[in-house]
């Protein structure tokens, strides 16, 4: 069990969620977390798909890592994600209907995630199945973090609500508050993720 | 005089190192550099010294607005006055006091953010404050409509300093204008305030002066009528000298061309970027008249709307737009000929100077490389040439 949890282990899941964080030190995945975070709930559900899918894909490459021709590895990868991809997207469909129609062609687009291929080449050819099964999880919520962070500011300045629900009360917009428009568009999200790497950059991450 | 920079000169070794007001350093510094050129130059390199300075070429651009400005503040009395149907009993003082009083709000909400976002930024970084904001500030209340809320005015303002000029280095690093980008910032997120027919005159009595207008009356500018393909109830005459409803500094020719001059007297503006902005507008409006596709001809496209202002205060900042000498004539054609495409073509959008030369000003470091280039090569070629 030590092993399990042990120092390395624990560094691959936190590295991922602050100073290895795949959007704002890698900047990758960035066209997803531009076109879904308009409203937090369908940057929350892009941000579990994208981490579930992330981990099992981590964990079945992982296992099988030794049996793939490194010549067609992309195609393996490819054919284990988009699995993967068509069972999130149909179990969507099935339980949160709306939210799928919402988050449209960019759950069928994980497949072509830069994070998923990322995490596959980099880590799950050359790890054991627990450890990269923490490198999914890690790296798949260090994006919906910055997912979560993004889609609330834009649900609450650009309708002000947060899931659908108001938030900001009828009398501040009687006394001439009026929602932001432009936080609806894909272009703000770009300036908040700039941002937000501008803060991390900032505060938390140190040049090595 | 003297007495002033005496005074200066007694105050200062409070902000040296180690004075007691050293944290309003860069305070003290932006304000004794903006009284008197300061007389250090630079000890390595060679060096030719213009004897004004970018504070000096600053305060002259905003000279340059100031006729913009009064007659803006006279034509938001005016149009107030005019649609309350008293125009005939109000005295000149009136109408102009009226328009003072709701523009002057703007202005110093404009320099107040927007300064003290520049000081706090140049204390923080420990530089000395940039003088760009000066021109910025008073150009941003010239573009809005007299009735857009101070506060996304204000928000408008931090977020052009902040996102458009200090993130890219501050003054003379900036790609976009920023004036512009506040505007289009406010264009886009607060829409129902920047366009529309109900925006442009001032509604309600301020100190007893002007009148209230009732709830639901229209004025839209003469672009905006078009745009539904209404006629223009206004005359040449009107559109000439800005007795038209528009932005507030926007609607008079006369006023800018005074502007105009001053700027190009001074050699701060670029002749050849403002001269292709209008050679480029005209002929894309005249071909769009001869297409058929435009229902006003070609000097109305230029008298209305935002091009004049556009052309001879935005166009021509010297940061965002081309250097090269042919660069600037590209550019300036490319933001006359893209404002009137804009306009004709996109029903959207019943004025289209703005993404012009937002959309010009990204393109100019492109067209600048270009031209360097060509010039290169062909001296490159030449060399080649006469070695063989």
């Amino acid at each position: 069990m030590s092993k399990l949890f042990s120092k390395e282990n624990k560094e691959v899941f936190i590295n991922p969620l602050n100073l290895d964080n795949p959007i704002m030190v890698q900047v990758l995945g960035i066209c997803s977390a531009l076109a879904v975070t308009s409203q937090l709930k369908p940057a929350i559900v892009m941000g579990l798909a994208v981490t579930i899918i992330t981990a099992f894909s981590n964990v079945i490459i992982s296992i099988i890592r030794n049996t793939i021709p490194s010549r067609i590895r992309i195609i393996v990868q490819l054919v284990v994600v988009a699995a993967l991809v068509t069972i999130v997207s149909q179990i969507l469909k099935a339980f949160v209907y709306d939210v799928s129609v919402e988050l449209s062609v960019y759950v069928g687009l994980i497949i072509t995630n830069c994070i998923l291929m990322g995490r596959l080449e980099a880590f799950a050819m050359m790890n054991k199945p627990w450890p990269s099964f923490l490198d999914g999880i890690g790296n798949g919520l260090g994006y919906a973090f910055i997912l979560v962070l993004v889609g609330a500011v834009r649900e609450f300045f650009g309708r002000g609500s947060l899931l659908g629900f108001q938030i900001i009360p009828e009398n501040v917009y009687n006394w001439g508050y009026l929602n932001n428009g432009m936080m609806t568009m894909p272009a703000m999200a770009l300036i908040l993720l700039g941002c937000v790497i501008w803060v991390h950059r900032a505060y938390f991450y140190k040049e090595k | 005089m003297k007495a002033l920079r005496q005074y200066l000169d007694r105050i200062k070794p409070n902000f040296e190192k180690g004075g007691k007001l050293h944290a309003f350093q860069s305070i003290f510094d932006g304000l004794e550099t903006f009284l008197f050129v300061p007389n250090t130059t630079s000890k390595v390199g060679t060096h030719i010294h213009d004897s004004i300075d970018s504070k000096r070429i600053m305060s002259m651009v905003v000279i340059a607005a100031l006729p913009a400005l009064l007659f803006g503040m006279y034509n938001v009395g005016y149009q107030n006055y005019l649609l309350a149907g008293k125009l005939a009993e109000a005295s000149f003082f009136n109408v102009f006091f009226f328009g003072f009083l709701a523009v002057i709000p703007k202005v110093l909400v404009s320099y107040i953010i927007g300064l003290g976002i520049e000081f706090a930024w140049a204390q923080w970084k420990h530089e000395e404050i940039q003088e760009g904001f000066l021109v910025t500030g008073i150009l941003i209340p010239l573009i809005i409509p007299v009735n857009c809320p101070l506060w996304i005015l204000a928000i408008a303002v931090a977020f052009s300093v902040i996102i458009c000029k200090e993130i890219f280095g501050g003054t003379g690093m900036n790609i976009f204008n920023p004036a512009l980008c506040a505007r289009a910032f406010l264009f886009f997120s607060y829409p129902s305030k920047m366009t529309g027919d109900s925006v442009w005159v001032a509604t309600n009595s301020i100190l007893g002066f002007g009148n209230d207008l009732p709830d639901g009356f229209t004025a839209a500018t003469p672009l905006g009528e078009i745009g539904v393909g209404a006629d223009v109830p206004y005359t040449v005459t009107d559109m000439i000298t800005g007795f038209i409803p528009g932005s507030i500094g926007e609607t008079s020719v006369i006023a800018i061309a005074i502007g105009a001059i001053i700027l190009l007297w001074t050699g701060i503006a670029s002749w050849r970027t403002m001269g292709s902005v209008f050679a480029g507008g005209i002929i894309t409006a005249v071909i769009f008249n001869l297409l058929d596709m435009t229902p006003i001809s070609w000097y109305e496209h230029i008298v209305l709307g935002g091009f004049c202002f556009g052309a001879v205060f935005m166009a021509t900042d010297p940061v965002t737009s081309a250097r090269t000498s042919f660069g600037q004539y590209v550019y300036g054609a490319l933001i006359g000929a893209m404002a009137i495409i804009i306009r004709v073509m996109n029903p959207g959008y019943p004025e289209g100077m703005m993404l012009a030369i937002l959309f010009a000003n990204m393109l100019a470091p492109l067209i600048d490389y270009c031209v360097v280039q060509t010039n290169i090569n062909k001296r490159m070629k030449r060399l080649t040439q006469n070695n063989k």
